[in-house]
């Protein structure tokens, strides 16, 4: 462990991202087997203890150190795993030998909700500080110490010679320690063979389109429908769901999966059906409604009935296992085109094609779609190849504006990470009526971006120079600041005080020149909730965009 | 909780300072003052404009430095009382924090108080040791009262200095080091370690550096930055304030190991944000063993917490029945001289 450890901790300290896949790629090549195949898990974050839950280590520090003195400690240090490393205290007599990684996934993986916390305790025991930062963050989950898994995976590459994409390829059907990946790629195996089995496939995914001006003769454009990105595979009998990221996802939606049988993998989205994303002919509810349907242990035949999902196809990968992906998408689309009829048409239907004579009048359609509450448009280049990742040029999305609306800072909390020092996480109202009518401020969204270092410097200060109460970790502050902040849609909420729920709320511009009592009402938030039958549900919670 | 003793009507906190006010002298006040007493030259100790400035020589001198030549008051030494007025004693006893940093024993009819500026319990070649003083209240520091900050020995953290420069012999390696004692601190720390080389310093280092050795701490050779050139500076040992890290003045060194010595580097994070490659964990004040160990061993009637982090040793008194306060000053927030 102590290897791993330093890895950590040099990556840390380490800014360039040069330096930091040298320190990587000379880890993977030289640490021994399965430890670095272990390690390259837990930087990919595919290291999963069921049984190991933050909750075990916050008790197991809680009977060692006063409660109050690790909560103060935690607040100052911004990471639990951090702080409990810091706070650990060493046991009596001699320190025994340290665990290797491996002894110590072996570990975490054997124990039983019962057994977590000696196993844990157990191992922090032979530990110094560094290790047990290393441990926890393997043994937690989540790493975050600036190291992607795609950076780790190109380390991964350049350690070995190996292409990325040939990497990127085989990596969802192989599983941690990946020997056979290691085999491969230091020359001693063949490379994986993965055609006949049902794994994930990397996406293709889209670029903001900024200004440009497309010709339409070169760019075909679709509606971007608000649901979740998947690839739906069928392999070998099996069919498997997997999300953006290439989680498996199929066990949250059983009525797909069950009608899916044709040998392939096909990209699309998931959505439920409804009316509110493009009126009855658009067919999709709101995005609000399919999060009825997601992290789901057991999905009941009556959500099944009341919020039936399907997929409105985008692209095809494979088709009876020849790959199509050096294909152009213009031909994809036609093989799609065939291939769809052949689908229950009550879990799949085709993303139709938007018909504009030139790019002004798509222009004129992305701004009407507002009004049907569509996203916006993906304008895709007609002789793209299906390509992995985020390639210049090929794809684009062209989300509607953001609304705006003019906001006053309530709270503040520090951030975590990076920003651990920074009151960086923001509460922000508007007002019941005019403050001049007696109205008074009600909280209707938090966010924490939109801002540049230079302006969270300020507002940090700021922060710090108009508390006026403290809850724990939560300053209240004097209500003089406007922040404009821009969202993505509004939703009616009974969960906020306001009524109201922003989506993807960002801080657009600091207003230091307006007075707070200028700020807006709630009563215009308001006017802009979605017309959305579905949406009396819960707020919406931040996930990644596309 | 445990009811509060009577607080003797001759001090009180403001939040400018400790205030005397039958007297109407002043310690550490953050506004100009007649009469103040002066702990030690950090500058959220240490301001201009006050009429009479009472501390020790070292003290003064680094004043005189700072702000330009000191009219009123004098210098004192370590353990010579000085009679305030109202039958009030005031006597500068050594702190350990930097040189000429004193605690501020006050003494009335047979109540005493100690005031302890900034202090620290581990040896330091720059300045006089700590000297325990018992005291019906103390007024203690709490810069690091958290219990993750517990400092290593410096000689490891030297250790790891060096072992950096002879592991890159190619690179610079700059050192961000509070310019008024954690840089003498680090240079005489290295001295002691069988560095003899040239240290090279930002310019901003070079007067007080002198009236270190003015005062009789050896540094050895040091020399500015802006008499070498760039190649010579390659593998050589440069000392610069924390705030010319990652400054348009470093990008004419060889590719810098940016290194910082504070107590802040025991939390990783706090050397990402400062893009720190070497933290360096050097504190001039105690860390939590020594705050504690310290209320402990002197064990006052009272303490009073200031500077820091309050609430956390505000609990471990309530946990151990010690009587505290937190008392609120201001201009005291975190900074570089940690
Ligand atoms: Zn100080
Ligand atoms: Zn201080």
């Amino acid at each position: 462990m102590e290897r791993f450890a330093r890895l950590l901790t040099d990556l840390i300290y380490t800014r360039s991202r040069n330096s930091k896949l040298a320190l990587l790629a000379d880890y993977l090549r030289t640490a021994p087997d399965p430890d670095r195949g272990w390690a390259l898990a837990g930087l990919t974050g595919q290291l999963n203890f069921p049984s190991v839950k933050a909750g075990i280590v916050r008790d197991l520090i809680k009977e060692r150190v006063d409660p109050v003195l690790f909560a103060l400690s935690r607040d100052f240090v911004g990471d639990t795993a951090e702080t409990v490393s810091l706070l650990w205290p060493a046991p009596p007599g001699p320190v025994p030998p340290s665990p290797t990684v491996s002894e110590a996934v072996a570990l975490l993986s054997a124990a039983t909700r019962a057994t977590a916390k000696p196993v844990v305790a157990g191992l922090l025991d032979r530990l110094d500080e560094d290790g047990r930062f290393a441990l926890l963050k393997l043994a937690t989950g989540a790493l975050r110490i600036g190291v992607s898994a795609r950076l780790a995976k190109t380390a991964f590459a350049q350690a070995f010679s190996v292409q990325l994409d040939d990497v990127e390829e085989i990596w969802h059907a192989l599983r941690p320690p990946y020997t056979d990946l290691f085999s491969w790629a230091s020359g001693a195996a063949a490379k994986p063979d993965i055609t006949s089995r049902p794994v994930f496939r990397p996406f293709m995914l889209a670029n903001p389109l900024e200004d440009a001006v497309l010709d339409l003769a070169d760019y075909a454009a679709e509606w971007k429908w608000d649901g979740i990105r998947i690839q739906i595979v069928h392999a070998s009998g099996e069919t498997r769901l997997f999300s953006r990221g290439g989680e498996d996802i199929t066990a949250s939606f059983p009525d797909i999966a069950r009608v899916f049988a044709h040998e392939g993998v096909l990209d699309g989205e998931l959505l439920v059906r409804g009316a509110a994303q493009g009126g009855e002919a658009g067919g999709a509810a709101s995005f609000n409604a399919l999060q009825q349907r997601l992290g789901r242990k057991v999905v009941t035949a009556n959500l099944q009935a009341e919020y039936p999902a399907f997929v409105r196809l985008y692209d095809v990968l494979f088709d009876r296992g020849e790959d199509l992906r050096r294909l152009p998408w213009s031909d994809r689309r036609v093989r799609l085109e065939n291939l769809v009829s052949q689908l229950n048409p009550g879990a799949f239907d085709i993303s139709a094609l938007i018909e504009a004579g030139d790019f002004d009048e798509l222009a004129d359609l992305r701004a009407a779609a507002r009004e049907t509450d569509i996203e916006g448009l993906m304008l895709k280049r007609r002789d793209s190849p299906y390509e992995a990742g985020r390639k210049a040029g090929l794809w684009y999305k062209w989300k509607r504006e953001p609304l705006t609306a003019d906001c006053v800072m309530m709270y503040a909390q520090r951030g975590s990470g990076k920003r651990s020092s920074f009151y960086s996480d923001y509460t922000f109202g508007c007002w019941t009526a005019p403050e001049a009518e007696g109205g008074v401020l009600l909280p209707v969204g938090k966010a924490y971006s939109g801002f540049s270092d230079e302006e969270l410097r300020w507002l940090d200060g700021f922060v710090r120079k108009h508390t006026v109460n403290r809850f724990g970790p939560v300053r209240e502050v004097e209500k003089s600041l406007v922040l404009e902040v821009a969202f993505d849609a509004v939703n009616a909420s009974t969960r906020h005080k306001s009524g109201i729920a922003m989506r993807f709320p960002r801080i657009s511009r600091i207003r230091r020149d307006k007075p707070a009592s200028e700020a807006d009402e709630i009563r215009t938030l308001r006017g802009m909730i979605a017309s959305d039958p579905g949406s009396a549900a819960s707020s919406i919670e931040a996930r990644p965009g596309d | 909780m445990l009811a509060s003793p009577k607080t003797p009507r001759w001090i009180k906190a403001e939040r400018e300072g400790i205030h005397l006010p039958t007297t109407d002298w002043w310690i550490d006040p953050s506004r100009p003052a007649a009469n103040a007493l002066v702990t030690h030259g950090h500058a959220d100790h240490a301001r201009g404009g006050h009429g009479q400035v009472w501390a020790t020589g070292a003290t003064r001198d680094i004043i005189a430095l700072r702000y330009g030549t000191l009219t009123g008051g004098r210098g004192l030494d370590y353990n010579e009382p000085l009679d305030i007025g109202d039958c009030i004693t005031a006597t500068f006893v050594p702190a350990g924090h930097v040189l000429g940093s004193a605690q501020i024993l006050l003494e009335r009819h047979g109540e005493r108080i100690i005031v302890t500026g900034d202090y620290k319990r581990r040896p330091d070649p720059t300045c006089v040791p700590f000297q325990p003083t018992p005291c019906d209240i103390l007024i203690t520091e709490a810069t690091f009262a958290l219990p993750i900050f517990t400092h290593p020995p410096i000689e490891r953290e030297i250790a790891r200095l060096l072992a950096a420069r002879e592991a890159n012999p190619q690179r610079s390696l700059l050192i961000g080091a509070y310019a008024l004692g954690k840089a003498q601190r680090v240079i005489a720390e290295l001295r002691r370690a069988g560095y003899h080389e040239t240290i090279w310093l930002h310019g901003a280092m070079v007067a007080m550096c002198e009236l270190y050795e003015r005062c009789g701490i050896e540094l050895g050779p040091l020399a500015p930055v802006s008499e070498a050139s760039r190649d010579v500076l390659k593998g050589q040992i440069i000392v610069c304030p924390p705030s010319s890290l990652n400054s348009a003045w470093a990008r004419r060194l060889p590719d810098p190991i940016n290194a910082m010595a504070s107590g802040w580097m025991r939390v990783r994070q706090r050397a990402v944000q400062r893009n720190v490659e070497l933290p360096l964990i050097i504190s001039d004040h105690c860390d939590w063993n020594e705050l504690t160990g310290t209320i402990l061993e002197l064990s006052p009637e009272e303490t009073w917490i200031t500077h820091g982090r309050e609430d956390a040793l505000l609990h471990w008194c309530a946990l151990h029945q010690l009587r505290a306060r937190a008392l609120d000053l201001v201009g005291r927030e975190e900074d570089d001289t940690g």
